[in-house]
């Protein structure tokens, strides 16, 4: 029998074949179909309320239309911008410790399991945590307390996939750095680091995405505020807390602003993401994998 | 320019697996000498030991004496300062894929804290050259990664990158073993032009390649140096009868 001949079995190749391709299509349509739901609904519900008073006004009182989330978004963009400062560097180091300088030890077996189960503490206990450790010491609740909570979550994400794509650099490019005399710490930063970036990258990415909507570390820390404010000492509102306020009201006015916050929230995180993939990526030269 | 290699009762470790041992040689100067036995002989180990590369793997142990010119290398220096004189080319080409073909050449400096421009841009042409790959890659310095080469170009850049901190010998271990016969062609005329100013210790699993290249070689087998003699010698004329069964190719 020749190969390539049309006989039963290789019909019955190109049948499987297509059953299978067709199968992984549908997979792909169940796990991307939620998703277009979700937003095409945030977009139907969220967009008619969209107007620059929105994005320049802080929220007015119950009662009297109009009002925008301006202070909201620029809480979130402060309590993120606070969180990554704490979260990333100290994330990304001790992956690096995992990784490179630990492996083995007893204390990087601890660190990792106690990554592993900071990951999956419910967000509500980091607010009671930070809430004990830093509001009740100050008497008060502040941006500040709001956003090491959201420090303090997105370090195991970050610290466990920096671990990963360290680990992911082939031996021969660290081999190729000690081969030069580069001290060891130095081909760490400058060589498995830096090959390694975009994946550390996308895991930050992840980090601040995830944290970007948590509504329950800061009930009891950032506590949210209907003022205009920038200090880190004071109250501040986040887009997350307005939007369970106002979904939570009895208005329909303040419910329609729920789904423009909902919308708006979706749409900074998306562009925030995007921006640092465009930033990260233009340093890329031609033929880097 | 290069400087000999004297080894005295080299052995060396891999946990409990005693993989050299009692190795004794001598490494001419200027010339390039080739290291061939079978697969797990130890000699790939052995390069290793040159530059204390080693010693990097945890479970690795190392003793005995060897001298690189005067200079005692597990008695006088640090590693990192001994692998700056001994540069080493490893099997697989393995260029730093975020960098550019430039950066490559220039990573042993610049990751050691050089940083003058002028001189950078000379030793990398200077190096690409003498790794005979300036002509194809001068337009795309810093425009390509190191990774976009071919295997062949890829290997000539790492020669490329491990001349430039201009060292006083050059180990290879099995560098033509990935490429391609053209590619590999190339690499062994580089040898040969390289030998007059560098020491060049090459392991190969080819005989025809260490018969081309080297005017000395070294038989390894289980872990000790069999024989040891002008590679003229070797190939005509062993004294060992391992060495002979293993060249005419009885085994191994």
């Amino acid at each position: 029998m020749k190969v390539g001949e049309n006989t039963f079995r290789s019909r019955m190749r190109g049948v499987t074949d297509g059953a299978v391709t067709g199968l992984a299509m549908l997979a792909t349509a169940l796990v991307v179909l939620p998703l277009v739901l979700i937003f095409v609904y945030v977009v139907y519900k969220g967009a008619s309320s969209l107007n620059l008073a929105f994005f320049t006004m802080v929220p007015k009182p119950p009662g009297e239309l109009g009002g925008g989330m301006a202070n909201a978004i620029l809480g979130s963009a402060i309590l993120l911008g606070l969180g990554s400062l704490i979260g990333v560097p100290v994330g990304i180091a001790g992956g690096i410790y995992l990784a490179e300088f630990g492996r083995g030890t007893k204390l990087a077996n601890a660190i990792r399991f106690t990554a592993d189960v900071l990951n999956g503490i419910p967000s509500i206990v980091m607010g009671i945590a930070i809430y004990s450790l830093i509001v009740i010491p100050q008497h008060h609740f502040s941006a500040f307390a709001g956003g090491v909570a959201l420090g303090i979550m997105m370090i195991p994400t970050i610290t466990r996939t920096t671990e990963e794509m360290l680990l992911m650099v082939p031996h021969a490019v660290r081999e190729a750095a000690l081969g030069l005399g580069v001290p060891n710490w130095r081909s760490v930063l400058s060589i498995t680091l830096k090959t390694a970036s975009p994946g550390i990258i996308t895991g930050c990415m992840l980090a601040f995405s995830r944290v970007a909507g948590e509504t329950a570390p800061l009930l009891f820390t950032a506590l949210g505020n209907q003022f205009w404010s920038t200090s880190l000492n004071e109250p501040i509102a986040a887009l997350p807390l307005q939007i369970y306020v106002y979904a939570l009201s009895p208005y329909d006015d303040w419910h329609r602003m729920a789904w423009a916050g909902s919308l708006v929230l979706i749409a900074l995180i998306v562009l925030a993401v995007s921006l640092v993939r465009y930033v990260t990526s233009r340093g890329v030269l031609k033929g880097a994998s | 320019m290069g400087v000999g290699i004297e080894v005295i009762n080299l052995n060396a470790w891999y946990a409990t697996n005693h993989t050299l041992q009692d190795i004794n040689l001598n490494i001419p100067a200027n010339h390039a000498t080739a290291l061939i036995g079978p697969s797990g002989c130890g000699k790939s180990t052995f390069v290793r030991c040159l530059n204390r590369m080693h010693e990097t793997n945890p479970i690795a142990r190392v003793t005995g004496t060897v001298r690189i010119g005067d200079l005692d290398i597990y008695q006088d220096a640090k590693p990192v300062q001994i692998r700056r004189r001994v540069g080493m080319v490893f099997q697989r080409p393995n260029p730093f894929p975020t960098m550019s073909i430039y950066d490559n050449v220039a990573s042993g400096l610049k990751l050691n804290g050089y940083s003058n421009r002028r001189v950078l841009d000379e030793i990398v042409e200077r190096s690409l050259k003498n790794s005979a790959l300036w002509d194809e890659v001068k337009d795309d310095l810093r425009k390509k990664s190191g990774a976009s080469l071919s295997g062949g170009q890829q290997q000539r850049l790492c020669i490329a990158r491990a001349l430039a901190v201009d060292p006083e010998v050059l180990l290879m271990d099995e560098p033509a073993s990935a490429l391609d016969p053209v590619s590999t062609a190339k690499i062994e005329d580089l040898i040969f032009e390289l030998k007059s100013q560098y020491t060049i210790v090459i392991v190969t699993h080819n005989m025809q390649q260490a018969a081309r290249v080297a005017e000395k070689t070294g038989f390894f087998l289980n872990g000790r140096m069999v024989e040891f003699d002008s590679t003229h010698k070797i190939f005509t004329n062993p004294s060992d009868k391992r060495t002979e069964d293993y060249i005419t190719g009885r085994f191994g």
